[in-house]
């Protein structure tokens, strides 16, 4: 069997005193599409910020293609990064540069290649997420969903060996979310990348994985293909994926008896 | 009490953390500054926006403080019969206080809000950290010129702005109200001493550049990631600004004129 990509043994990281992961395993195998799914503040998008070594964890390992990451000089760093490409939930596209010039940015910091050649690869890479029409467009000027194809054009335009996307799906319409789930998909075999989807949209998420991690609480649920998923017993895995008000993940917040707080009496 | 020892502890142990912070940040600019200079196109687009963007109210301003300067001195020294001295007045003034440090507090409204309030809605928008993960340093790319642009503008908008004033002090006073045409230049060619008050000012807004760009660069840099936290960092840039310039002119005066 093959090396896995991201390869997670034991990682516990916490923000304050709240531990955000517990002990986490996880690998992410070559040539995947990998779903880590979990409920809003479980710490998704941390996850994706350790394994681009944006945060340090407390403890535990993670590698990236065999290279433990926290303990990476920074130019060996910056060297894997250029191999890493991120979707930002925002698209955090550059506000004073063009679509056009937005794509060309990682290109332009890190080769010295002809402008004609730079030209082209752009060109190629908006032509792949069907945006070529709008190169000249400045970042106000799109719609979310464009704003993320574009983001998607600049995070493959070094030709990575893997893309991170965090919260694809979000705050999309039906169709920019479809036309989505068939980029991620597609580019993920025609240029035979390595792909992590962090999200909670749980369909569309399934939908495009061949495997996925169930995060809640520090801890992974449940892992495995999304077909195992959508047929575990697990009370808590079968409430996430189905979205369902009450289960084990209570409705109510942790508070005291209602019985006790409305004949209690004290004022707050 | 002791909540109050508490909050006062925190808040000090807050205040130095940050102290700490902008001076690791200033070091971390300052070692990515010469880097830059390899690319002097992002260098010149930020010396547009910093330096030219700025200098219609540093003309207006300069131009509007050496009129009154010229109007306020006259009417003193016209008491004396020095009237002819109102030359030496306004140069002096200007150039060894009011350019410098006037210049530095609207360089300071103008450019450095601009400044910290860019830097800290990139970060909000994530793209300082979208930067990081293209493998491209944000304080190379993004601070370091800008530090630089806030570095070189700042003494050529304070000399503007002397120039300007001592222009405006001589349309009031020669133009307006009579002082010998003669008089007013010849006398502030012989009292101002290049050594002693022009380059002392230049010095002066030389460390205020420094400065200002430094505190405009650290607020937006570590301004909350938010639509508030932003508006704060603004506010506290244009504040911190104008009490560290303020402050800082008395020390600098101090040494350089306090014989």
């Amino acid at each position: 069997m093959s090396q896995p990509v991201v390869q997670i043994r034991d990682l516990r990281f916490a923000r304050g005193n709240r531990m955000i992961f517990d002990g986490i395993d996880l690998d992410i195998m070559p040539g995947s599409v990998t779903a880590i799914m979990g409920p809003s503040g479980t710490g998704k998008t941390t996850l994706l910020k350790l394994i681009g070594g944006q945060l340090r964890p407390l403890s535990g390992s993670i590698r990236v293609r065999g290279e433990e990451v926290q303990t990476l000089s920074r130019p060996a760093l910056y060297r894997m990064r250029k191999r890493i490409g991120m979707l930002f939930q925002s698209g955090a596209l550059l506000t004073d540069l063009n679509v056009f010039e937005n794509v060309a940015f990682p290109i332009r910091e890190h080769t010295r290649l002809p402008q004609a050649l730079v030209r082209d690869l752009v060109l190629m890479k908006l032509e792949a997420v069907g945006l070529r029409g709008a190169a000249g467009l400045m970042p106000s000027e799109l719609s979310g969903g464009m704003a993320r194809r574009v983001a998607l054009a600049r995070a493959i335009a070094l030709d990575p060996m893997m893309v991170l996307y965090d919260e694809p799906f979000t705050g999309q319409d039906p169709i920019s979310m479809g036309v989505l789930v068939k980029l991620i998909r597609e580019l993920n075999l025609a240029l035979g990348m390595t792909s992590v989807v962090v999200s909670h949209d749980v369909r569309e998420a399934t939908a495009i994985a061949d495997y996925a991690y169930l995060l809640s609480d520090g801890k992974i649920m449940n892992h495995g293909t999304p077909d195992a998923l959508w047929g575990a017993e697990s009370q808590w895995t079968r409430q996430f994926l189905n979205g369902l008000p009450d289960g084990p993940v209570a409705f109510h917040y942790p508070a005291a008896p209602f019985r006790d707080d409305l004949l209690g009496g004290a004022p707050r | 009490m002791l909540d109050l020892l508490q909050q006062l502890g925190r808040a000090a142990l807050g205040l130095f953390q940050r102290l700490g912070r902008g001076n690791l940040f200033l070091l971390q600019t300052l070692a990515s500054t010469p880097g830059i200079l390899l690319r002097p196109g992002l260098v010149i687009r930020q010396l547009w926006s910093v330096g030219v963007l700025t200098l219609v109210i540093i003309v207006v301003s300069g131009l509007f403080v050496g009129m009154v300067m010229g109007l306020q001195g006259y009417n003193t020294l016209v008491d004396f019969g020095a009237e002819e001295s109102l030359g030496v007045l306004v140069a002096l003034s200007l150039v060894r206080e009011l350019g410098p440090v006037v210049a530095a507090l609207l360089f300071a409204g103008r450019a450095g809000s601009a400044l910290t309030a860019e830097i800290g809605l990139m970060k909000a928008t994530e793209q300082l950290s979208g930067m990081e993960m293209m493998a491209v340093d944000p304080v190379q790319r993004v601070i370091a010129p800008r530090f630089l642009a806030a570095f070189l503008s700042m003494p050529l908008l304070a000399a503007i702005f002397s120039a300007v004033g001592i222009f405006g002090g001589y349309l009031v006073g020669v133009g307006l109200l009579g002082v010998d045409d003669g008089a007013f230049w010849s006398q502030m060619q012989d009292k101002v001493d290049f050594h002693d008050d022009i380059l002392n000012g230049v010095i002066k807004s030389i460390v205020f550049g420094f400065v200002v760009g430094w505190i405009a660069m650290f607020e937006g840099y570590d301004a909350v990631p938010t639509a508030e936290g932003v508006s704060q960092a603004t506010t506290r840039t244009v504040v911190h600004s104008a009490l560290v310039v303020l402050g800082l002119d008395f020390v600098l005066t101090a040494l350089m004129f306090g014989d």
